[in-house]
């Protein structure tokens, strides 16, 4: 599947920002066996007078700018074309929980693609009893890691509501599961710290869902911003999985993948360091269209 | 001497410093010994006072976090110094240097190639589930070629007599500054008779590093500093001590910016390239936007700048990773695997509960076990309330040892609960045993790694022998590491004969401002004071609030918002300690006297018993007035006469000019009561040359020439003001292409519009605009300086 994607976001400080520097992480990745980037251009307006693009830790794209003038407002445009690589059905090879320990214990490796990244609490991510304790009462002995990941995945998509109103980028995971609502980055966050709490490394994933559903299916929550969902290790023989709690779905070509880290810091579209008082608003705008069939 | 130690009973079971294996006094210490001993009690005093005496001037203090807020606390000096031979310093020197190189090499390797965890000498879990490990610093290269260059250690003696290391410090040890005022304090203690040339020196070991970051430089504009995580950080004190004693700029996340790739300072003079930072901050705070996102007190794009090699960080960031308990558990291992042979200098037995059969011994042993979280990076006797020691919990509850070890494997390590060598501390006239443990420094230099020579070690409360004893306050003491014969003048002295003046420092436009308002809150401070004087002086005369000219101080200060509930209203003191918390932030650009005259007016006004209103408050603040003075003539004769001083002095000026305005504007008016003007006269402190000036009585224009125009009264608004353009137009920038600056402009014109000033045309309108003139050349500086 080929898309067209195109993100258009504009940011407009109440008092003018002085010395602004971001990063950002919007570029679709590169995948082998599953995307490719065939175009990506990140532009802004205005234009700023340092900018350096590099690939973090986790293989990210990662582009800084910064602003000797004072900014008023800054648009950040993306026009990428990607092509998504149907990924073969996966047969479920993956291990029981105690089998998946020991499989953990005997990897020794800090690549990014290592899931011991991804086991313990980050910066966005702590553990909570009342998570833990939901997704233990799901896990069953004896069931496979991916069994484990769509039962807790349905159980979550069942139990909190999408409310794109409820929560902020800042929402502790926590407190959006004690309040049973959220968006995709509250659902992924839940998600990822029920997992890890039992042993199981799950990461963050962002990137952009398909605008309008293929014929007959519905559309998807999340497609009109920048999306988020969870990556689970399932043993050696499987590696990683990709699901969606927000739409209970296993992730495939209606998902592009921009960015992967432990939780929502470490792939924030923007980050931003501005010295300025006043507030600021952003307006976004995002389009995923596929180019044929 | 027999006398002086006749009831030093060493604990059973452990090492004393100055008692050796054989019960004898060890011959290092006995020179000193046989000197102390024949000193009288009051002799001991005296010199013990010396000491405490030297700490206090010097500023010396440390910061102490409790319930009910930060104290700065006096430093707590055990006055006896802890002696160490030359030959056993020598052993510790080189075990040491083989330990900082295995620490280089393990970072080296976690920031690199991995190969530790690949090898299975560290488990994976330990460096990828530590928050100390900074991702965003994986595969870069330190600028400066290494990841280490300042190092601390803490050191204990075994029973056995032989030293080990209880932990290792990577991140921003701490420390260094005060074993300097360690030695000040203590060798004025021990003046003669005690011998000095044999003790190691310790300026040496600070120059050579110096030079060694100086050397990372390679490009000539640039510069070296030190980076703080600001004034309330603990040891801010010693931040700004060695920036002062290394002649560095002391610079906040704040000052920096980064350019082009380049980190910068602001300074008054325009941004600057820094190239080197000694970081006395943890390094996820560094910078918002790849580190911790939270953190306040970063610099955004700092590790874009390392990254791009044009900043070296002394330590790298990143090097805390090190300091995880955890790793003593394997660090024996891989120095073994990297040296063919044993550590010269082993550390704390510690076991990984990660691995089964460390686990179950650790459990095994649990009655010789602190047991304790795997992660932290505290010592090992900053126990906090998760750890388990033989089989408690530090409230003294048993715990389950095998169920916890059972349920957090891997996040715990076991570490043998050591003991600790014992040294002399001198109490109630003798001395007593307590239990000691070194914090040695190095440092990386050209030659390689250089080690302190002393200076600074953690003494027990109690007699206790167990580390923990250390956890509970106790005190800190020089450490002499002492020479067979007079130790040579060390080469830094031969090279400090050659007589270079340093060039002068940047101003970072941070330290500018608060300079600037420091002197504008002292000024308004002292002027308050005069007001609030003049009033009780009016009363004193009256005896009755009612009188018009009592009435009319009384409403003038109220449009300013102070009230006279209290005959010392705490707007003085809150005047002032605005003034002192600007003062704290730029403890390395002003003077001690200077510092310790701020904090002597401030426990003076806030120790005040609240006097009568009248005469009683009127002396009162007369004798505050004396204070005020006191810091003025320092500023005004004992500063060098930098870009810092002229901000500071501008701040006054300014001030005093912009009050002296309002005043007349409300006192020479023509509504104001009679003896207004003489009111005005005598806070303008000009009571004598208004009398010796003019024969005839005060009339308003005497008032306004004396007091607004008069170019050689130092309270006169036209002498602030030319002090003012003077000091302007020596600030970095007052031209520009030959031509003024628009600061220099602003404050010229109002200068030129109060010299052709005739004082019968100065009237309250005018003076209204001169002051609101001086308000905007405020704004003009602040905007010009400081943003």
């Amino acid at each position: 599947m080929l898309y067209d994607i195109r993100l258009a976001t504009t940011y407009t400080y109440a008092a003018p920002s002085m010395q602004a520097r971001n990063v950002l992480r919007v570029l679709p990745l590169n995948r082998t066996g599953e995307q490719l980037r065939l175009k990506g251009e990140l532009s802004f307006d205005p234009r700023p007078q340092d900018r350096a693009d590099w690939t973090d830790f986790f293989g990210n794209a990662i582009t800084e700018i910064g602003f000797q003038q004072p900014l008023t407002r800054l648009t950040v445009n993306l026009r990428a074309r990607v092509e998504r690589l149907a990924r073969a059905p996966q047969l479920d090879l993956s291990p029981t929980r105690p089998r998946l320990a020991e499989e953990l214990a005997a990897l020794r490796d800090l690549h990014a693609d290592s899931p011991h990244h991804f086991l313990v609490p980050s910066p966005r991510v702590a553990f909570d009893p009342g998570i833990t304790g939901f997704v233990g009462a799901i896990l069953m002995d004896g069931a496979t890691v991916l069994a484990a990941v769509r039962d807790v995945g349905r159980a979550l998509h069942e139990t909190m509501r999408f409310d794109t109103g409820a929560t902020d980028v800042n929402t502790p995971p926590a407190e959006s599961f004690r309040n049973r609502h959220g968006v995709c980055q509250d659902f992924s966050h839940v998600m990822i710290a029920g997992l890890r709490a039992h042993g199981i490394p799950a990461g963050y994933v962002s990137g952009f869902l398909r605008t309008e559903p293929p014929e007959g299916k519905p559309r998807l929550e999340g497609a009109d911003a920048m999306h988020a969902w969870v990556r689970v290790w399932c043993g050696a023989e499987l590696g990683w999985v990709e699901y969606d709690p927000t739409n209970d779905v296993m992730v495939g070509a209606d998902h592009v993948t921009v960015a992967m880290g432990r939780d929502y810091s470490d792939v924030a579209p923007v980050k931003g360091a501005v010295r300025t008082s006043g507030h600021h608003k952003s307006r976004h705008a995002v389009d995923m269209v596929p180019l044929s069939g | 001497m027999a006398a002086l130690i006749r009831d030093y009973r060493v604990p059973a079971g452990v090492a004393d410093e100055m008692i050796g294996a054989d019960g004898k006094v060890r011959p290092v210490w006995q020179p000193f010994l046989q000197r102390f001993a024949k000193l009288s009690a009051e002799d001991i005093a005296r010199r013990f006072n010396r000491g405490d005496r030297y700490l206090r001037d010097a500023g010396v203090f440390y910061r102490q976090y409790r319930e009910d807020g930060p104290t700065e606390r006096d430093w707590p000096l055990s006055h006896v110094p802890v002696l160490l031979a030359e030959a056993e310093w020598q052993q510790i020197s080189a075990g040491l240097r083989q330990r900082a190189d295995l620490l280089e090499y393990v970072v080296r390797d976690l920031y690199g190639p991995g190969d530790l965890v690949k090898k299975g000498m560290l488990p994976a879990q330990l460096v990828a589930g530590n928050p100390a490990w900074l991702r965003p610093m994986v595969g870069i290269d330190p600028p400066s070629g290494h990841f280490l260059n300042f190092l601390a250690f803490e050191l204990g003696r075994n029973p056995d007599g032989s030293w080990f290391v209880l932990g290792d410090r990577t991140e921003a040890p701490s420390g260094a500054g005060f074993a300097l005022e360690n030695r000040v304090a203590t060798m004025r203690t021990f003046s003669d008779p005690f011998p000095h040339g044999t003790i190691y020196r310790l300026a040496e070991f600070f120059r050579a590093f110096r030079e060694t970051m100086q050397g990372f430089d390679r490009h000539p504009d640039s510069r070296a500093a030190i980076l703080t995580a600001g004034v309330g950080t603990e040891t801010y004190f010693e931040h700004a001590y060695i920036a002062r004693y290394l002649g560095m700029m002391l610079l906040e996340g704040e000052d920096l910016v980064v350019e082009h790739g380049r980190t910068m300072v602001r300074t008054v003079a325009g941004n600057k390239p820094v190239s080197v930072l000694w970081r006395r901050l943890d390094a996820a705070f560094a910078d918002p936007l790849e580190l911790d996102d939270t953190s306040r007190i970063g610099t955004p794009g700092l590790v874009n700048s390392i990254r791009s090699g044009h900043l070296s960080m002394v330590n790298a960031l990143g090097t805390g990773v090190l300091q995880t308990r955890a790793f003593l558990a394997f660090l024996p291992r891989i120095g073994r695997e990297l040296l063919g042979q044993p550590l010269a200098l082993p550390n704390i037995a510690t076991w990984w509960c990660g691995a089964l059969k460390e686990r179950d011994y650790v459990q095994a042993q649990a009655h010789r076990m602190m047991i304790g979280d795997a992660m932290s990076q505290d010592l090992p006797f900053e126990a906090d309330d998760g750890t388990i020691i033989a089989g408690r919990y530090s409230d003294g509850r048993f715990a389950d040892v095998s169920a916890y070890l059972a349920a957090r494997t891997g996040a715990l390590v076991g570490q043998e609960a050591v003991s600790l060598s014992t040294t002399p501390v001198h109490e109630n006239g003798r001395l007593v045993p307590r239990p000691v443990m070194l914090r040695v420094f190095a440092a990386r230099t050209a030659q390689g790694w250089s080690i302190m020579p002393g200076g600074y070690a953690r003494i027990g409360s109690s007699d206790d022998a167990t580390a923990l004893a250390l956890r509970r306050g106790g005190a800190v003491a020089d450490v002499w590491i002492v020479a067979r014969r007079n130790v040579p003048t060390d080469r830094a002295a031969t090279a400090e004969r050659q007589f270079q003046r340093a060039t002068p420092g940047l101003l970072p436009a941070r330290a500018a401002d608060n300079l600037y308002w420091m002197g504008r809150y002292v000024e308004r401070a002292e002027g308050l004071i005069r007001l609030v004087r003049a009033y009780h002086m009016r009363l004193a005369e009256t005896g009755s609030p009612d009188d018009p000219r009592v009435a009319h101080i009384a409403a003038y200060l109220g449009r300013t918002g102070v009230t006279l509930d209290d005959a010392v209203p705490g707007d003085i003191l809150g005047q002032l300690q605005s003034a002192i918390r600007c003062a704290a932030k730029v403890r390395d650009r002003f003077s001690i006297d200077g510092w310790l005259a701020l904090r002597s007016l401030e426990s003076e006004i806030s120790g005040l018993r609240m006097p009568q209103p009248g005469d009683e408050a009127a002396r009162a603040l007369g004798h505050m007035l004396r204070g005020t003075a006191g810091f003025g003539g320092l500023v005004h004769d004992n500063m060098y006469r930098f870009v810092g001083w002229r901000f500071l002095s501008i701040g006054r000026a300014l001030e005093r000019a912009q009050a002296m305005t309002w005043l007349l504007a409300d006192f020479a008016a023509p509504t104001a009561p009679e003896g207004s003007f003489d009111i005005a006269i005598e806070v303008g402190d000009s009571v004598m040359t208004h009398r010796r000036r003019y024969l005839i009585e005060t009339n308003r224009n005497t008032v306004i020439d004396l007091l607004a125009l008069d170019h050689r009264n130092p309270r006169s608004i036209r002498n602030q003001v030319s002090s003012v353009r003077r000091l302007v137009a020596e600030l970095p920038g007052a031209e520009v292409n030959g031509e003024l600056s628009e600061l220099a402009r602003a404050a010229l014109r109002i200068e030129t519009r109060l010299a052709v000033a005739d004082p019968a045309r100065l009237d309250t309108d005018r003076l209204i605009s001169t002051a609101r003139s001086l308000g905007r050349l405020s704004e003009l500086l602040t905007r010009t300086y400081f943003t």
